[in-house]
């Protein structure tokens, strides 16, 4: 079966110029002032998508974020310590769930369908993005708003930089939501042909399996994708394998090194697939092929086409 | 997309027990599990009870057969009940012939608070000085960290995620692995959460008011809110075709049950509270009646969302009657004995239910004393068993507005 992606939409750093975008033709800024900066960005990117694709009402919300609502749960938690559990106020906790955002914007809709939040790493927005297929495959004509977000904080920062993480590649988040369907109109932008995600393959040649297999599942060659989108971080040991795939198989495709545009994220895979969308809608592109690694742990490959 | 999705293994841990059988006999027992706060380090010590496993995280190391505490409570509690669950499983399977690497595993996960037991110790010092704190103590800050060390030490490997929609996480973990079975994407799955008590969600759960000082009481007109607990619980699903071939071998009767119905759906009113006519609940269980193709009638049993609140024993119980009336099913909230286990509770409540099923158990609603106005039945409050039930739903919502139900069923 083949899903139909009617609208994509996305705030990142390449759009919003590592600024906010102004939210107040799409929220409320009663309500604006209450959300922290992701359910800003998230409720925002979920809304503008669903006015592209002239959706007022979803039948199901499934949203991906490996980190959930970092700065309310950073807010919450400071307070937790630096106030020794004394006279605490309800808000920041009541943000803190990772649902936040899922639950937003169904509050926001008055959405009752189906609703279901993923928080695995590296596939946060994959596992949610396979559930929006199944929702498809299970009932062909819904309409599915699936998302993927995450966002940086200056505890985060600090954090994930004594790990090592932002030594080569740069900090980044974002969020990316999109409209599936399991029926073509006249206004689907693009195909999503195709989802797979992998787990700590053992070496550089189990990763070209899976993807000779990949593109063999949807009947196709590597010379058949013109784009190639990659997850180059900068990192050097991570980005081997990016390198030997542009010389070989995809040699013949172009190549985007799409986290020069937004950043390394756990869910930056939503960034990447609006990027083939846009790619797709624009013209400057047939057919396009996503392959992204989180830490060399989390694998996956998409496949978008006309 | 084939139809059955069977129960074959069933694993828990929580206050009233280390192990599946431990929890049965506290139920049947009448024993709960919560108490003065003992292993959380708390200022409310002394002042807000809890359903606290009973052992320190060396204990549960211990009891994983590892050395150390290097890993967080939350990860701890599930390798113990998922073990347990995929052991019971393995044995069945093995009984029938069947050989368990030869299936396509996956582990689902859920859960709230990650490794937050730990960076709670971090930020202690991290607030102090950004270049202080244990590193090792953040690695399992993510929810989805806990559920890859857990799926590392049980060698699965096919396929694994985690999802955290508040209390109502482990019935979708539960409901998703249903899923990608049915769709063929797995023969077998190891699906259910875990949650550990921290001092974050203390004391969040405790600025919203809704914490009894006393040990809670569902479902009872003065009812003064929930009581914290902690835990995991797992079930492993397997596809029809294992489910027949177990069958086939002549061990049928290993499996405890069919998973037949289930949904979700968003109540869509607030982000803490549910809305005053139960709309999500009522959606939720009335899709996976649909779902099963069952009528209000046909469930023997509800396992109560039931936390104890004034708001969410109200929502549910005007959803239930709305549904129901006049054929009120036996009704109860494990969570007069276990707590509220966040994150864990769709995982626990469903292995209980999974047993209400198989053996025809009814679990009595503790320290009830008052019927709630405008409700027309009340939970039950003996333990009984051999009951002809033949189908159990079990209940979970949460914040978010989101809003699971699961229907068990014999055969």
């Amino acid at each position: 079966m083949e899903f139909y992606i009617q609208a994509a939409s996305a705030i990142s750093p390449k759009n919003s110029l590592s600024r906010e975008p102004d939210y107040t033709s799409l929220i409320d800024p009663k309500l604006i002032r209450r959300m922290s900066r992701i359910i800003r960005m998230s409720v925002a990117a979920a809304l503008s998508c669903l006015q592209e694709a002239g959706v007022s009402n979803p039948d199901a919300i499934v949203t991906g974020t490996a980190y959930g609502c970092l700065a309310d749960t950073g807010i919450f938690l400071s307070k937790v310590v630096e106030q020794k559990e004394e006279m605490l106020p309800p808000t920041a906790f009541i943000q803190s769930t990772h649902n936040t955002v899922g639950g937003q914007i169904a509050l926001m809709l008055h959405c009752h369908g189906y609703n279901n939040t993923f928080v695995h790493r590296g596939h946060s927005f994959e596992s949610a993005l396979l559930d929006a297929m199944l929702i498809l495959r299970e009932k062909e004509d819904s309409k599915v708003l699936v998302g993927g977000l995450d966002e940086i904080t200056d505890i985060s920062q600090a954090i994930l930089s004594r790990f090592g993480l932002y030594r080569y590649a740069v900090a980044g988040e974002g969020a990316a939501f999109f409209l599936l369907t399991g029926r073509k109109t006249a206004s689907t932008c693009a195909r999503l042909q195709g989802l797979d995600t992998f787990y700590k393959p053992k070496d550089d040649a189990e990763i070209e399996d899976r993807i000779h297999s990949f593109l063999a599942s949807l009947m196709l060659r590597p010379e058949d994708i013109d784009l190639v989108i990659m997850g180059n971080n900068g990192d050097i040991a991570g980005d081997k394998i990016y390198g030997q795939l542009a010389s070989s198989p995809f040699n013949g495709s172009a190549m985007i090194r799409y986290k020069d545009f937004c950043g390394e994220y756990p869910t930056s895979g939503s960034f990447a697939l609006w990027l083939a969308v846009d790619a797709i809608r624009e013209g400057r592109a047939e057919r396009v092929l996503i392959y992204n690694h989180y830490l060399g742990i989390y694998h996956s490959l998409m496949l978008v086409s006309r | 997309m084939s139809s059955g999705v069977f129960v074959v293994g069933l694993g828990a841990i929580t206050a009233i027990g280390n192990n599946v059988a431990g929890c049965l006999a506290a139920l049947e027992a009448r024993r709960p599990g919560m108490g003065d706060m003992h292993w959380l380090e708390s200022v409310h010590r002394g002042e807000i009870p809890v359903a606290e496993v009973k052992m320190d995280n060396e204990e549960l190391a211990a009891a994983c057969a590892l050395s150390g505490t290097g890993s967080g409570r939350t990860a701890l509690l599930s390798l113990i009940a998922a073990r347990e669950a995929l052991e019971d499983a393995t044995g069945s399977l093995k009984d029938a012939g069947i050989d368990r690497s030869s299936l396509r595993t996956g582990f689902i996960s859920a859960n709230t608070v990650g490794g937050m037991d730990k960076s709670e110790r971090f930020f202690a010092d991290f607030l102090s000085d950004p270049r202080k704190g244990r590193l090792r103590d953040v690695v399992q800050h993510e929810c989805g960290s806990v559920t890859e060390w857990v799926a590392e030490q049980l060698g699965i490997r096919d396929y694994m995620t985690t999802i955290s929609t508040a209390c109502s996480s482990s019935a979708n973990s539960i409901f998703f692995a249903a899923r990608m079975i049915r769709h063929g994407l797995l023969d077998m799955a190891v699906a259910g959460g875990t949650d550990a008590l921290t001092k974050f969600t203390l004391n969040g759960f405790n600025t919203l008011m809704i914490l009894d000082r006393g040990y809670c009481k569902p479902f009872d007109e003065n009812r003064n809110g929930l009581n914290l607990g902690e835990g995991a619980g797992y079930l492993v699903l397997v596809s029809e075709r294992v489910a027949n071939s177990m069958r086939a071998a002549g061990h049928g009767g290993k499996y405890y049950c069919r998973l037949s119905g289930y949904c979700n759906a968003n109540d869509a009113y607030h982000q803490t509270a549910s809305s005053p006519e139960g709309t999500g609940s009522y959606l939720a269980m009335k899709g996976a009646l649909e779902g099963s193709g069952l009528q209000p009638a046909d469930i023997g049993y509800i396992n109560l969302h039931g936390t104890g609140t004034q708001n969410n024993d109200m929502a549910e119980g005007i959803a239930i009657r709305r549904l129901f009336d006049p054929h009120f099913p036996a009704m109860s909230s494990t969570k007069s004995f276990t707590g509220h286990t966040l994150g864990a509770s769709g995982g626990v409540e469903a292995v209980f239910s999974a047993l209400s099923v198989k053996h025809g158990l009814v679990y009595p609603n503790l320290r009830w004393q008052t019927a709630m106005v405008g409700l027309p039945f009340i939970p039950e409050r003996a333990f009984r068993k051999n009951e002809p039930i033949r189908h159990v739903m079990s209940n979970s919502f949460g914040f978010g507005g989101n809003c699971s139900s699961l229907i068990f069923s014999k055969d």
